[in-house]
């Protein structure tokens, strides 16, 4: 069991023999966020050294994506970060659009990011729920999730299911929002910045909260872009790094909003630059409704977008048919995308999302490569939790916003 | 003779049941509470607006299988809970409800309350120890260090109390505050009293210095391998803690059963009411507060604590020399 | 950019064999030598976050023109000036070894650990060469071609097959 650890036992002494205590906070428990198991070597209440085993949420994303359509792929990236799946679409459909060459109308950019930004609201909430949850203020975690139901209603409303969307599609999206919808996105907006008022009432000045945080896994920004920890992490170290004033995307270029940066890189920074980036995606919703209007009519996906046929319920065609690109007809493979390769990265709400694709011709991927921030993220336990308490290796993986299936994909 | 042990042993049997309905209902009022201020209902489904909640808990917790890990000392495993309840619920029996009626009127009353939550540690201690696991040990090596500590804090607190009332006997000291300002001690000791409620929601293991058994981290502590009944065991032992702790702030800080006007046929009105007030503080703050760190914990209880209470004490001699 | 490149092809024209211009410049490497351009990269021109690093297999690619069975594929970014670069090294599959580059950038800790775990693909240098994500005991490496979507009955894991046994018995 302790072959996790690369060990460098303790000297043996003539008469006695100290042995480490270990610790398993195994796969199944409260705080961890899904079944992640951190191996620990304790002196006292120290933490010496730690282990994260990883894979036991393993689905062989990138295996079932070489076979699929490029659409079907868009079902698996819903489920790796089940929180804010919007963003997880957004990235794949990125990639395939720049491997096909397809140009998405500008209605269409419009929506994905609205789309997007909701899903960075509901991740953050949902980010300090769990986290307040955990250093021990229970009240929080009710009034997020009380805000997060509104969101997940007007999703529902939007796609149909209120956790995985695949609303954004290769060349665009789904369907168009009603006005119903879109008068429930004002009303939202208008009612979001006091709540995070309340929710900062609670825990901003609170002494135990800033004991709690303050000074708890400092991460230095050159140790930072190292570690490859990205997104609000990185921010709260005092990089300015955002994907999506770096390498603009969708409508990015169009709105306006700041990246909130933090200066010592503790826990309490990153707690602050999240509460921030929670009143700049409001703001970045508001500014896409108002520019919504300009777009009226357009269509939402792109013309020459591939479609999403079961072949079995296609009709038979007639002879010689035009046939459309990526249907599979039986027994024969009509070449939908130039071959070669794309990468595409987002700045999902935990770090930056970045999906590599190698096309072969085909109607399904040759290799589908997903870099997720998760998984970069919990190779940097260990060094940040390096002579802490056990007390603050809960903060650190609630402060370093982790979930299982974006990690083991 | 024989009548006053008869009339002892049924007062007695009555208290019991009384304070167990006080504690069963506790919790109900505790879950009730803490969700109108998370803007939720609380329980109320079973009986009419969930009254009869606790009643389903206990017999949940009665028909739950009994399980006890491999491994364990066996002896040790079975006391270690009825130690916790036995010294949590003793002191029910000392506290003056009114003016007659309390069940043992000994000259040194305090002290005995205080030598019976040193004597609770011991059922945190066997319990972690017993129970063959890592999680369990972690947690009541913890529990113990921080009911040690917060002990101390607690006495001084009350020491300052026994200087001004002059005697240990509850009786005595309640009779003792009619001569202060409002009839009651808190505001010549309102420092004493701060330092008592927080070392009093310290020695329950509540928030925010529940670290022992935070569900969080340690995944309910010293008692992760207790099941059933042992686990209900010390749940009521918790919630007894509460009501005796919270009876005797009640007692020294805030006038007993004194009130501003007498309320016919009901003696214990007023000794009820500041009862339940204190319950709710300690309610409300479960509800808002995060939690301290282990270290930071100790800190609190060593370093402001118990100097303020030394402080505190110095000051009454100071004052009582004077006047 | 152009600067960047020409520099590059110049100073380690032994080591580059190629470079594409796709949508981002892709330059595709030799083994021997890497490790010296990829410090070069590091700390001369700055390109101090490794963004991804992956492993590729082109075991009967139409389109392929090499004869190396997987690719290492290198993502590397600048932040000051923004330039994405891609580099990738060739592996053949009998001599199946890549350096690793931990030591430049500890992510890279994990990523070749998942190579390794998902194509078998050995990394020379890295301190903690085991699976990641399969069970420690796992035969073979899923994300090659030649690996099934589906495994038969008879190659099922062990450990799995025991437990369903096991089920079966009590049941």
């Amino acid at each position: 069991m302790a072959t996790y650890l690369e060990i460098n036992k303790k000297q043996v002494k003539e008469e006695k023999w100290e042995e480490p205590f270990y610790l398993n906070m195994g796969p199944q428990h409260p705080s961890t966020h899904g079944v992640l198991r951190l191996f620990l070597e304790l002196e006292g209440e120290t933490i010496v050294n730690c282990a994260p085993i990883i894979g036991y949420l393993h689905r062989g994303v990138e295996k079932l994506g070489e076979n699929l359509n490029y659409n079907q792929t868009i079902v698996l990236s819903d489920r790796l970060d089940y929180i804010a799946s919007a963003a997880n679409n957004t990235a794949f459909a990125l990639a395939f659009e720049k491997l096909m060459g397809l140009e998405v109308p500008r209605r269409a950019k419009l929506l994905r990011t609205i789309v997007c930004e909701m899903a960075r609201i509901c991740n953050h909430l949902l980010w300090l729920a769990t986290h307040a949850l955990d250093i021990g203020a229970m009240t929080v975690f009710l009034y997020c999730f009380r805000d997060r139901e509104w969101l997940l209603n007007i999703y529902e409303k939007i796609c149909g299911a209120r956790l995985t969307h695949t609303y954004v599609r290769v060349g665009g999206v789904r369907q168009d929002f009603t006005q119903e919808i879109i008068d429930e996105l004002y009303k939202f907006t208008e009612e979001f910045p006091p709540r995070i008022y309340d929710y900062e009432t609670l825990i901003d000045v609170n002494r135990i909260w800033l004991k709690r945080t303050k000074g708890v896994a400092v991460v230095p920004a050159e140790d930072a872009i190292n570690l490859g920890l990205t997104g609000p992490v990185l921010r709260g170290s005092g990089v300015p790094y955002d994907v999506r004033k770096f390498k603009p995307y969708d409508a990015y270029g169009e709105v306006d909003f700041i990246v909130p940066t933090g200066k010592n890189g503790d826990t309490y920074d990153r707690y602050r630059v999240r509460m921030e980036e929670l009143r700049q995606a409001n703001r970045i919703i508001r500014q896409c409704l108002d520019k919504l209007p300009e777009t009226q009519g357009e269509p939402v996906v792109a013309e020459d977008a591939p479609d999403l046929l079961i072949p079995e319920k296609i009709k038979k065609p007639e002879p010689k048919p035009v046939p459309k690109k990526g249907v599979i007809f039986k027994g024969e493979e009509i070449p939908v995308v130039p071959p070669g390769e794309a990468f595409a990265s987002i700045e999902s709400p935990k770090g930056e999302l970045a999906v590599y694709v190698v096309s072969d011709g085909s109607s399904r991927p040759w290799r589908l490569r997903v870099r997720t921030p998760s998984f970069v993220h919990i190779s940097a336990i260990p060094y940040m939790a390096k002579n802490h308490l056990i007390a603050d290796l809960i903060a650190i993986i609630g402060t370093l916003d982790i979930v299982l299936g974006d990690s083991d994909r | 003779m024989l009548e006053k042990l008869i009339y002892f042993l049924i007062a007695a049997v009555i208290l019991l049941v009384i304070a167990l309905l006080h504690v069963a209902y506790l919790t109900y009022a505790e879950r009730k509470v803490i969700a109108r201020m998370q803007q939720r209902l609380g329980p109320n489904r079973v009986g009419p607006r969930g009254l009869l909640q606790p009643i389903a808990d206990m017999l949940k917790l009665l028909t739950k299988e009994d399980l006890v890990p491999y491994g364990v000392d066996k002896p040790i495993f079975y006391i270690a809970p009825f130690i916790s309840l036995v010294c949590a619920g003793t002191g029910v029996a000392l506290i003056p409800l009114w003016e007659k009626f309390v069940i043992s009127n000994i000259n040194v009353g305090l002290l005995f309350i205080l030598a019976l939550s040193s004597l609770s540690a011991y059922g945190v201690i066997l319990s972690g120890w017993a129970s063959n696991s890592r999680y369990a040990f972690l947690g009541g090596l913890r529990a113990s260090a921080q009911v040690i500590s917060y002990e101390i804090a607690m006495s001084l607190a009350l020491l300052s109390v026994v200087l001004m009332a002059g005697s240990l006997n509850l009786m005595d000291i309640v009779k003792a505050q009619i001569n202060s300002p409002y009839k009651i001690y808190l505001i010549p000791q309102i420092i004493a009293f701060y330092v008592f409620i927080i070392s009093a929601i310290a020695e329950c293991n509540r928030v925010p210095f529940d670290l022992p058994e935070a569900e969080t981290e340690l995944v309910a502590g010293y008692f992760v391998e207790y099941s059933a009944m042992r686990f209900a065991i010390f749940y009521l032992a918790e919630y007894f803690g509460m009501v005796v702790m919270s009876a005797l702030a009640v007692t020294c800080f805030l006038g007993g059963w004194i009130g501003p006007f007498e309320v016919p046929y009901v003696p214990f009105f007023w000794f009820l009411i500041k009862l339940y007030f204190l319950l709710f503080v300690y309610i409300w703050v479960r509800a808002t507060l995060p939690r301290y760190r282990y270290d930071q914990l100790m800190g609190l209880g060593w370093k402001v604590l118990i100097p303020v209470g030394i402080i505190n004490l110095f000051l009454t001699a100071l004052l009582k020399l004077i006047f | 950019m152009e600067e960047l490149l020409n520099e590059l092809k110049e100073k380690f024209s032994s080591v580059i064999i190629e470079i594409q211009e796709k949508d981002y410049p892709t330059l595709i490497c030799k083994r021997s030598g890497f490790l010296d351009l990829m410090k070069y990269l590091k700390d001369e021109k700055g390109f101090k976050y490794l963004i991804d690093l992956c492993g590729a297999d082109y075991l009967e690619y139409k389109y392929k023109n090499f004869e190396e069975r997987f690719e290492v594929v290198y993502h590397l970014y600048n932040l000051d000036n923004k330039i994405l670069l891609r580099l990738k090294v060739r592996v053949p599959e009998n001599d199946c070894w890549q350096y690793s580059v931990t030591p430049l950038w500890r992510t890279a800790n994990w990523f070749e650990r998942e190579c390794y775990d998902m194509f078998g693909i050995n990394f020379k240098g890295h301190p903690n060469l085991k699976r990641i994500l399969m069970p420690d005991d796992w035969e073979g490496h899923p994300l090659r071609k030649d690996y099934p979507v589906y495994l038969e009955e008879e190659q099922e894991w062990k450990v799995y097959k025991e437990l369903k046994e096991k089920v079966k018995q009590q049941s």
